[in-house]
């Protein structure tokens, strides 16, 4: 390969990126980002960035000296806007062609959001721009905070807020934050974590609209006054983040001949149906399970450029799910596969000191590890998991 | 130097957070003694929790990987290096030389072609 295109400059491109130059590849390396933003991290974007504990510099995932070695030409800016593999390219903003042998899809995930007309103050959060704003939106004195959902980035923007001395409301459409992911009796210790710091949380409501400030319903475009809820209530709103999960941006692949489901369908490689095209990160669906976790992305991109630069599936990508939340002081951590009627056990501590090491179990088996500000005994269970499961090690 | 525990106080696979400015993590790493910075290099999260095994210690946070002896970092996501800092033991207690100098210790780069030590 002459030439190979990293479309996407986040956690999961840069890394693929690296791996191909640790691999060997010599040829010319282009790197194409959406955001005019060097490869930074985005797990601080909803904690440290935002309470001011962490400035934007502080967030670099590679530094001067690792750019220039790694030698590639960066597209920032600049979106993909197509994939015509028989045509060996890749489309960029404004009709521009890009010759390319190999191509790595490591687009991501765009922030879901509520339908209706765009009212300031109004926030979703995964790009640094996006946290800049909401930064800049709290940093007007004390302001009510509406938080949509209350999985990991509503929970950690609360959290957030909290620390900041905001007044915090948090809508979750289940009966529980987290359900889902954790089931009913972890769900309760983190809608606890809520509560415990003063955040008003609003179970089992779903949000019908967001109304401009001024009579409650009654307002026109602006700025945001008022969430209302599908019970009817309104709830005043100066700042609303809408956490409401991502879809895999993979609208620019329509018509490239790539298998296009929740994700870019690709093999436990990376590696999919198109000659020279890998999918890493966020936008993968790897072996019919598409990740969202920081790990996943960095450890993926590894195994994805082997096989780019094999032209076929040497190595496949086996680890454990692995992911970890910071909110209201508390560390989670949670490793493995859930399943909807796994039962959870403790294994050491207990909820209500917010510090213990729980099992999800099904049938006798241990299929996934949970703790709260228990870092070491975590690993531990971790690494059992992951010999048990007849898994990589993570 | 400063008194860190009694050496029965630190036992094999055992490690020990001293709370200064910044924090420093000692380890008793299969009898040997060693002193580092306690924060991970790549983000926070304290090193004195983090999993022991032989000469090196796994990030508890996103199990960056390091060389207690040299404090390099041997795979990502860390790149790094953490400060190491001289131990020794005087009449049954742990002591360590906080060592100052930064530039003795130049961050080091990892690689990704050296692979997970984990």
């Amino acid at each position: 390969m002459r030439t190979i295109t990293v479309i996407g400059a986040s956690l999961a491109g840069l890394h693929t990126a690296l791996a191909l130059r640790a691999e060997g590849y010599a040829g010319r390396l282009v790197i194409v980002g959406e955001e005019h933003h060097r490869p930074y991290d985005r797990p601080p974007l909803s904690k440290e960035f935002l309470t001011g504990a962490l400035t934007a510099e502080k967030l670099s995932l590679a530094d001067a000296e690792e750019i220039a070695e790694l030698d590639a030409d960066w597209l920032l800016g600049t979106r993909a806007e197509g994939l015509d593999p028989p045509a060996g390219g890749v489309t960029l903003t404004g009709g521009r062609t890009l010759a390319t042998d190999g191509v790595v899809i490591a687009t991501g995930a765009t922030p879901r959001a509520l339908p209706g007309e765009r009212l300031e103050g109004v926030h979703t959060l995964r790009t640094l721009d996006d946290a800049a704003a909401l930064r800049e939106d709290l940093s007007r004195g004390q302001v009510r905070v509406v938080v949509i959902g209350a999985g990991f980035i509503g929970a950690e923007v609360a959290s957030s807020c909290a620390t900041l001395g905001h007044d915090v409301t948090v809508v979750e459409a289940a009966k529980a934050p987290l359900l889902p992911q954790l089931g009913a009796r972890m769900a309760a210790f983190c809608a606890d974590l809520h509560t415990d710091h003063g955040v008003t949380l609003l179970t089992g409501t779903g949000v019908r609209g967001l109304h401009a400030e001024g009579a409650p319903g009654g307002g026109q475009g602006g700025r945001v006054g008022w969430v209302e809820l599908a019970d009817g209530r309104f709830l005043p709103a100066d700042v609303v983040l809408v956490g409401i999960g991502v879809r895999p941006a993979t609208d620019w692949l329509t018509g490239s001949g790539l298998a296009l489901d929740d994700g870019v369908v690709c093999d436990a490689g990376g590696v999919t149906a198109l000659p020279g095209v890998v999918a890493v990160g966020d936008v993968a669906r790897t072996a019919g399970r598409r990740a969202e976790h920081w790990t996943s992305a960095m450890e993926s991109a590894a195994v994805a450029a082997r096989n780019l630069l094999a032209g076929a599936t040497v190595q496949t990508y086996t680890a454990l799910p692995y992911f970890w939340s910071d909110q209201y002081g508390i560390r989670l951590q949670l490793a493995g596969r859930r399943g909807p009627h796994d039962t959870v056990r403790l294994v050491e501590g207990a909820p209500e000191d917010r510090s213990f090491l729980a099992v999800y179990e099904r049938d006798g088996t241990t299929t996934a590890v949970l703790a709260a500000n228990r870092p070491r005994p975590f690993t531990r269970a971790r690494r059992e998991l992951a010999r048990e499961g007849g898994l990589a090690a993570v | 130097m400063i008194p860190v525990c009694r050496l029965e106080d630190l036992p094999a696979g055992e490690s020990v957070r001293l709370d200064l400015e910044p924090p420093i993590a000692v380890f008793n790493a299969d009898g040997e003694l060693y002193a580092v910075d306690d924060t991970c290099t790549h983000q926070d999260a304290s090193l004195s929790e983090g999993w022991l095994e032989g000469c090196l210690v796994e990030c508890p946070l996103h199990a960056a990987s390091f060389d207690l002896r040299t404090g390099r970092p041997t795979c990502l996501p860390a790149r790094k290096a953490v400060r190491t800092h001289p131990v020794s033991v005087l009449e049954g207690t742990v002591w360590v030389h906080v060592e100052t100098d930064q530039a003795a210790h130049r961050p080091q780069t990892a690689t990704a072609t050296q692979g997970s030590a984990a």
